[in-house]
Parts: C-alpha cells; sequence; structure tokens
C-alpha cells in the first residue's frame, strides 16, 4: 500500500513536470528571443511581459504542484528513491511531450539523449 | 548557436549545480527538520548559504527562461544536464561526498547523453528554415537546358 502511494506521487511530480516545462517552453516560444528583446526595449519591460503571460503563469503553478507532490513523495519515501526516479522519468516523459504537443523535432539523437540522460540520472542517485 | 547563447546555456549548468549545493551546505547548518514541525522550515531562510543558494537558482532560472525562448526543450534539458555532473564534482571536492562507482558510471552516461544532442541543431523549426535549399530536381534542370 505504501508502495502505492510513493508511486503516486512520484507519478503526479512526473505529470506535473511536464505540464509546467511544456507550457514554459511554449510561453517562452510565444514571447520570443529574450535575449534580443531585451536589447530593444530593456530589462523591466522582458521580466513585465514574462510574468503577464498566462501560460507562464499556468506553468509555474504546476510546477508548484510537482514541488508539493514531491514534498509529499518524500514524506512517503527515501529521497534517494523519489528524486532520482521523478526526475528521470521526467526527462522521457518531456521528451515524448515535447513531440507531441510543441511539435518538436524528436530524433533519433535526441531520444537516445533523453534515455542515457535519464539511465544516468537513476545511477547517480544509488 | 552563438557565442552569447553557449553562455547562457553555461550558466544553467554552473548556477543550478552551485545552487544545490549552497541549499545542501546550508541545510546542513540548520538541522534536520521534522514532520511535526514543517514550519521551522522558514528558519533555514535566515542562513546566508540558503539565500545565497536561492539567488543562485533565480539566476538560473531567469537563463533557463532564456534559453526556451531560442531553443527546443528536448535539446535544453539534455545539454544542461550536465550540471548533474558538476554537481557531483562540487558535492565530491567541497562537500567531501564520496562518489561510487555507480555514480561515475551515472556520470558517464549523461555526458554520453549530452554528447547525443550537442553535435545537432538546437532549433529545430529555425533549422527547417534555414535548410540549403533542395537541389534542382531533374524537370528544372532539364528546362534550363
Amino acid at each position: 500500500m505504501r508502495h502505492l502511494y510513493t508511486w503516486s506521487a512520484i507519478a503526479m511530480v512526473v505529470i506535473a513536470s511536464t505540464a509546467g516545462d511544456i507550457l514554459l517552453a511554449k510561453a517562452m516560444r510565444e514571447i520570443g528571443d529574450l535575449g534580443q528583446l531585451r536589447q530593444q526595449k530593456g530589462i523591466l519591460p522582458v521580466v513585465a511581459r514574462v510574468l503577464g503571460s498566462a501560460t507562464f503563469l499556468l506553468a509555474v503553478l504546476f510546477m508548484a504542484v510537482a514541488f508539493f507532490s514531491l514534498l509529499i513523495g518524500l514524506s512517503w519515501a527515501d529521497v534517494s528513491l523519489v528524486a532520482p526516479a521523478a526526475a528521470s522519468l521526467t526527462f522521457v516523459t518531456n521528451t515524448a511531450a515535447a513531440r507531441i504537443f510543441l511539435k518538436e523535432n524528436v530524433d533519433r539523437r535526441r531520444w537516445f539523449a533523453a534515455l542515457f540522460v535519464a539511465a544516468g540520472v537513476l545511477l547517480i542517485a544509488h | 548557436m552563438n557565442f552569447r547563447k553557449y553562455l547562457v546555456l553555461l550558466s544553467i549548468v554552473v548556477f543550478s549545480a552551485a545552487g544545490d549545493v549552497m541549499l545542501s551546505r546550508g541545510m546542513k547548518q540548520t538541522g534536520e527538520i521534522h514532520l511535526q514541525n514543517l514550519g521551522s522550515v522558514f528558519s533555514a531562510l535566515g542562513n546566508f548559504w540558503i539565500l545565497l543558494g536561492i539567488v543562485f537558482l533565480l539566476v538560473f532560472f531567469a537563463s533557463y527562461l532564456t534559453s526556451l525562448s531560442w531553443a527546443d526543450l528536448t535539446f535544453v534539458l539534455p545539454t544542461t544536464s550536465f550540471s548533474y555532473v558538476v554537481l557531483a564534482l562540487l558535492a565530491y571536492t567541497m562537500l567531501h561526498e564520496r562518489i561510487s562507482v555507480e555514480r561515475w558510471c551515472g556520470i558517464m552516461l549523461i555526458v554520453a547523453g549530452v554528447g547525443f544532442v550537442a553535435g545537432g541543431p538546437s532549433h529545430t523549426e529555425t533549422a527547417a528554415k534555414t535548410a540549403p535549399p533542395k537541389l534542382p530536381d531533374a524537370e528544372f534542370v532539364e528546362a534550363r537546358k
């Protein structure tokens, strides 16, 4: 039963942080190259534009959900299981979600990268 | 990708790893937080290393946002996962944590993963737009003759 709780918390972290990352990437793509914007308009209008983006705020909300799910998960299981399991699964789900929702061109090279990094994160946590 | 963009990626790697190390150092000084007393987590905010760590992580977040404004998520994530390697090295040298053989293997896998994407295009939409024009097809060549 405890296993079930732990893995549902991990699943929650993975889903919420994937949604957060995808929305963040979408928001930034809508806003445009921040470096160029800053050169044209200065730093404050850029900050205002980012903070005024509904997609950005929704992304932050999902990241907050992910953070609190992580805290809850940590109260049920060891950090050495929860944190790396969530981080490495998120690499894989992010890659799939970027392909589906952001229409990114995820070629074999990027899939290998995601899987290698996910495996590496799992090993580092040992 | 120009020099400025590489600097942004580098700053993601450095600031996230250094920020985490500072948080870890600060929390070790603050002491364990018990579930019955979760509010005591706020007392950690008075610690110098925690505050410096938060500043570093804010710089990391700003750099992360900047990179996403001109690069694909599937490029930024694997490339900047190099910060796990920097984190392990910082923990080894500054926090004197022991790094096992499994961890070194994990580090090698991440480095390999970074190598996979680093050679590719950072933004696939732009890459498609700036791709070299298709070679003239046979009909076109024929017509020119």
